[in-house]
């Protein structure tokens, strides 16, 4: 589920039932105001400095302008989590280490948690909530949907971008090339050999 | 992770800028992947971090690898995983299989030249919060007599027994690289080996610079005569196949001349068993003018394990080393590798 503030939904989720349906509205409407204000300022600074105080993010995540404001420590993953309610990335290690938070930006996979959400400023971002066409499941999730590869699910949104984007660049990659393409993913599950042969199904077709 | 200010500057001039005013007080920001887990442990806690990725994209010395073979310019900037698939560097194999063979995608998509060369070493007690290591301030390195199975084996006169903790260090070493260092007013050139130290009390790092440097790009150029032909390759010993570090590393570099099979000009560089990257001279002057076969290439590297002190659990990175340099030195001479069946 993907609903930042400023989105209109017909469910109730959780983080829009904290948030509150009229303060998100105003809160955009000067984000707005204020986006307008920053983009026409012209910088008189080479060093550009931010912060410590909250600042003015904007970032482009699954083809949407989002906009809030952080600290400049808030990191691309709390950024998208905790103030744009973009769930897919999980946050299990926090550390660079088990892939869980993995998204693309420009099309290269990264560890969101070890990223400032400042970096990500101009970026074309994608989460595993870009994994759907026209409605449709991408196949990487539907082979693992497939295989069953997956047990309590959380590492899956980090194993299928990391998959979405090797299949991005070379739609012919091998099997070792795929298990090469997660080798920055880590499963606690240890549902790898069903994500192996989800892996071989998106091979035979294609990806 | 304590808060700061952050930088953006949109030129070289504007980094140099912030670090000289910051006087201590600033961390360069690149990929990230070494600095903001010391922060979030609070090892770091830097005022002010300095962005390079305003200006990495249009300022091409630091975003950019440039030359032509044998010398090539890489900037600090430069991704790993750009380098792992550069053309232009497709004739230091020792340095792009190095590349390739860090950590996972993720990290090589994130991480930089720059990064890699001067994060800070991997020590568990150094990384720990609440421990208080003669790098931080206190008064003796745990790791002497505590857990040390990956530390170094080359502890002579170190009162602090880190490894190294960079996998590019050892192949542009053996690949004759010098560093491109600025500040505010500044500008100088070293050999990569000048680049790194072994520190030993809080405020020292593994690296030379001072804190209001930048590294701004590490140029390769191996000596080599004119007709000859550069041979190079590492090898490292790891846990696991990917996403590790590694245990130990070797990285090989030498030319022969046309139609010869006999190694000249030879460099040799062990990674992760010292405070430093080291060159072993030894290991290079026994392969120095042979044929490069098993015998050979098992010689030099008896030779490079010589003057080794392991600590209480470490022993075994003794052996690990010399398989390491051997085979490092055969895949350099293209022999077909016997350890892959
Ligand atoms: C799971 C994991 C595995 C890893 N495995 C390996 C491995 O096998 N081998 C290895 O070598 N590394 C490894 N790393 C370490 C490291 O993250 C990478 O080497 C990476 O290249 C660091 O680059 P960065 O740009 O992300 O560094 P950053 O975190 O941005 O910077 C690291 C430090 O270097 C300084 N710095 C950065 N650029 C410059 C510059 N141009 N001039 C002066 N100072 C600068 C920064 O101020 C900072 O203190 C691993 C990291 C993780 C998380
Ligand atoms: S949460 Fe980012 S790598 Fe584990
Ligand atoms: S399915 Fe549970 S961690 Fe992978």
């Amino acid at each position: 589920m993907n609903n930042s503030p400023g989105d209109r939904h017909d469910g109730v989720s959780r983080r829009g039932f904290l948030t509150g349906t009229g303060a998100v509205a105003a809160a955009a409407a000067g984000l707005q105001a204020e986006l307008k204000q920053a983009t026409a300022q012209p910088r008189v600074d080479d060093t550009n400095p931010m912060g410590p105080a909250p600042v003015l993010l904007q970032l482009t995540v699954n083809g949407r302008s989002l906009t809030t404001h952080v600290e400049p420590r808030v990191t691309l993953l709390d950024a998208l989590r905790n103030y744009l309610d973009v769930t897919g990335c999980k946050r299990v290690c926090d550390r660079a280490t088990c892939g869980a938070c993995t998204v693309m930006v420009n099309g290269r996979t990264v560890y969101a948690c070890t990223m400032l959400a400042l970096e990500a400023r101009g970026c074309d971002i994608r989460t595993a909530e870009a994994l759907v066409r026209g409605g449709k499941l991408d196949p990487v999730p539907t082979a693992f949907v497939d295989c069953d590869a997956q047990q309590c699910g959380f590492c899956t949104p980090g194993f299928v971008v990391s998959l979405r984007a090797a299949l991005d660049r070379n739609p012919r990659a091998t099997p070792e090339e795929l298990e090469a393409a997660v080798s920055g993913n880590i499963c606690r599950c240890g549902t790898y050999e069903q994500m192996r042969h989800a892996i071989v199904q998106l091979c035979q077709k294609g990806g | 992770m304590k808060n700061f200010t952050y930088y953006q500057p949109t030129s070289l001039s504007g980094v140099l800028k912030v670090l000289d005013e910051a006087a201590g007080k600033a961390e360069i920001l690149a990929g990230g992947t070494d600095l903001l887990d010391r922060m979030k442990e609070y090892i770091s806690q830097p005022e002010k971090v300095v962005s390079l990725v305003g200006f990495s994209g249009p300022f091409k010395e630091i975003s950019s690898i440039a030359g032509h073979p044998p010398t090539v310019t890489i900037g600090a900037g430069v991704k790993l995983v750009n380098i792992a698939e550069s053309e232009l560097l497709r004739p230091y194999p020792a340095l792009t299989s190095a590349a390739a063979q860090i950590a996972g995608p993720q990290i090589r998509n994130m991480g930089t030249l720059g990064g890699s060369l001067c994060q800070r070493n991997r020590c568990w007690y150094f990384r720990d919060e609440h421990v208080q290591c003669l790098l931080k301030g206190g008064r003796r390195c745990f790791a002497h007599d505590g857990e040390n199975q990956y530390h170094a084996i080359f502890t002579q006169g170190h009162p602090c027994v880190i490894v190294h903790p960079s996998t590019l260090a050892p192949p542009l070493m053996v690949l004759g690289a010098t560093c491109d260092i600025r500040s505010h007013k500044a500008q100088r050139q070293i050999p990569i080996e000048q680049l790194f130290q072994a520190p030993v009390k809080d405020g020292q790092r593994e690296h030379t610079l001072a804190p209001n440097e930048l590294l701004v790009s590490v140029t390769i150029a191996p000596k080599i005569p004119p007709g000859a032909t550069l041979r190079n390759a590492s090898y490292e010993v790891k846990q696991k196949e990917t996403s590790d570090w590694p245990i130990v590393q070797a990285s090989v570099a030498y030319y022969t001349e046309a139609g010869g099979q006999v190694a000249k000009g030879v460099r040799i560089a062990l990674g992760h068993v010292a405070p430093t990257p080291l060159l072993s001279p030894a290991a290079a002057k026994v392969l120095e003018g042979q044929e490069v076969n098993e015998k050979t290439a098992s010689a030099a590297a008896e030779a490079a394990v010589e003057g080794a002190r392991p600590l209480s659990q470490n022993a075994y990175k003794v052996q690990q080393l010399k398989v390491a340099v051997r085979r490092a030195i055969l895949l350099a001479s293209g022999a077909k590798p016997y350890w892959e069946g």
